[in-house]
């Protein structure tokens, strides 16, 4: 329909092999189908009926990390739950992102105590931040907006 | 070498959980989780099996250890109210309201009528919700995944509810210590109306899909069956003892909040199996919306104050703290020292979505408490986990631990 129509017979697009590479790679990032605690409830209500993160192309939660492009990290991460968190991210083939999902998964939020790794920064480089206790869907859906702006903007040299 | 010494090493330390026949290799060890998508969380089960069918199974707790006991003990009885939310986070009102319970008995705090059919409201509405989400996951369980889409739909109109009186959708801490934080707008009651008219059809459509669609049978029926005296010994309690024909339910047994006030039924089925499990908290959905009408009719009637009057426990409200010197006092002593309970302990229950959910609290005569201690309903229905399990296959493992209703923060607190 609509391409057809617009592009005409021109036969030939021309575009900057990194805005293609980056429209493909923001149009169909799958979230590793990974939940820690309570920030993990207001997930499954982002990828419900109400909020619907198929809009972002989210939707397919993949439950191996050997299939994802993106890791939400949704609750509390302890000190014996940090050699896991991180052998999954391992596990992820590049390109990855990670989305610190909660205040406890950015800093610890309420818990400053010994069994908590004091936010996941410590163990997995995070792009994006959603502050919250827990972050509301729409703020989920922001942290999506904005790492597909940060992805957008990704250079060939940056590329991995 | 060092890591075939150190694998070694882990062999020797877990040999004793398996049966020699998992060394020699005639039976297979299985590790599943702690991410996977049906365990409900981070929960981690190793499992021995013989071809599909489960040998053992030892479950491994721990992975949301957050140390929310040790940390109240460092916070005054109305900020840890803020711990508990986050402790069994699909019961937060529930949480709320038991560590309430505790602090009033300790205190020794009166809490107005009002306030008390606001808790009866808050704490039923946060069952329907947490049904609905047991209904929604483990129904993608057991591959029927539309549940979850419409029981997400339900949910979001009672969080609606929750953030209308409280601001927050999840960790609402709405109950506190004397009563509730503020009273409710008229626009929550004619909301809980609306509800209360939308919901029966939903659940009705929800049997339709399920009751007896017979691959939700074939999965469910005769599947991790637990006799009533095992499920006691085993110390389960809610709807997964009374799946198994037990009928203990707290709001009967040690009553709370005037629930013997209210005409309600106790869901009992004598099945034992998954499928009785899903029954009993089915017809708690129905149960639960007898009472809350019940409490709306009520509330309608009740005037007065939602919060106790004893300026020593509960804050003044903010209107007369620019006219009397007394409320700023004690607005200032409740927010920076917080007040101080007897030296004594107490235990309070409250029956949560998932059962006995029981809170045993230690003053010291002091603004802390010396030692909170909850007594979580998952942490005990799981140890049933290894009997309900043991002799089915792989798959029906997957139904018994959605059967049982786990929440992993309830569990490793
Ligand atoms: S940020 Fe809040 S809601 Fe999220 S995991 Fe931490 S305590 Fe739970």
């Amino acid at each position: 329909m609509g391409l057809e129509q617009k592009a005409g017979d021109l036969g030939v697009v021309t575009a900057r092999l990194e805005d293609v590479v980056n429209w493909g790679r923001t149009s169909a990032m799958w979230p590793m189908l990974f939940g820690l605690a309570c920030c993990a409830i207001e997930m499954i209500a982002t990828q419900s009926s109400n909020y619907d993160a198929s809009r972002f192309g989210m939707e397919l939660m993949r439950p191996s990390p050997r299939q994802s492009d993106l890791m939400i990290v949704a609750g509390r991460v302890t000190r014996k739950m940090a050699p896991v968190v991180r052998r999954l991210y391992d596990q992820m083939p590049e390109p990855k992102w990670v989305i610190a999902m909660g205040d406890c998964a950015s800093c610890s939020g309420v818990f400053n105590n010994y069994a908590l790794v004091q936010g996941v920064d410590e163990i997995v480089p995070v792009d994006v931040y959603i502050a919250g206790c827990p972050p509301r869907p729409e703020a989920l859906l922001n942290g999506f907006m904005t790492l597909h702006e940060k992805v957008k903007k990704e250079k060939l040299a940056t590329w991995s | 070498m060092s890591q075939i010494q150190e694998v070694e090493a882990s062999i020797n330390e877990l040999k004793h959980l398996f049966s020699p026949a998992a060394m020699t290799g005639e039976t297979m060890v299985l590790n599943l989780g702690p991410q996977h998508p049906s365990t409900h969380g981070v929960l981690r089960l190793m499992l021995e099996l013989d071809g599909e069918e489960v040998v053992t199974c030892v479950p491994d707790i721990g992975f949301l250890h957050t140390g929310i006991e040790k940390n109240m003990e460092y916070k005054s009885y109305l900020k840890a109210l803020v711990m508990t939310d986050r402790m069994d986070y699909l019961n937060n009102m529930g949480n709320n309201l038991t560590y309430c319970l505790a602090v009033e008995k300790l205190c020794d705090i009166s809490v107005p009528e009002r306030a008390t059919t606001l808790r009866i409201i808050c704490a039923e509405l946060q069952r329907i919700a947490s049904h609905l989400i047991w209904l929604g996951t483990s129904g993608i369980d057991l591959n029927a995944s539309s549940m979850l889409m419409y029981c997400v739909r339900e949910r979001e109109r009672i969080l609606d509810l929750f953030e209308l009186i409280s601001g927050q959708r999840m960790m609402t801490s709405y109950i506190r210590p004397g009563g509730v934080w503020r009273d409710v707008q008229k626009e929550f009651i004619s909301g809980v109306e609306d509800f209360l008219a939308y919901f029966p059809d939903k659940v009705a459509d929800y049997e339709r899909l399920l009751t007896n669609n017979p691959i939700f049978i074939g999965r469910t029926m005769d599947i991790a069956v637990i006799e009533p005296e095992k499920a006691l010994e085993y110390g389960m309690s809610g709807s997964s003892l009374r799946g198994s024909g037990v009928n203990y339910d707290v709001r009967r047994a040690m009553p709370y909040c005037g629930y013997e006030t209210y005409d309600f039924e106790v869901p009992v089925e004598t099945g034992g199996d998954v499928y009785a499990r899903y029954q009993v908290r089915i017809a708690e959905f129905y149960e639960s919306m007898k009472i809350i009408r019940q409490a709306v009719d009520r509330l309608k009637k009740q005037n007065g104050p939602v919060t106790s009057e004893d300026r020593k426990f509960s804050p003044p409200p903010r209107s007369e703290l620019h006219t009397s010197m007394e409320s700023l006092i004690h607005h200032f002593k409740l927010w920076t020292e917080g007040f101080s309970a007897p030296d004594a302990e107490v235990y309070a229950a409250t029956e949560s979505p998932r059962g006995e959910l029981g809170c045993y609290l230690v003053g010291d005569g002091g603004p802390k408490p010396r030692r909170v201690h909850f007594r979580t309903p998952s942490f005990l229905n799981l140890q049933a986990l290894p009997y309900l399990s043991e002799g089915y296959l792989v798959a029906d493992l997957i139904a018994a631990i959605g059967s049982i209703d786990i929440v992993l923060g309830d569990i490793d607190r």
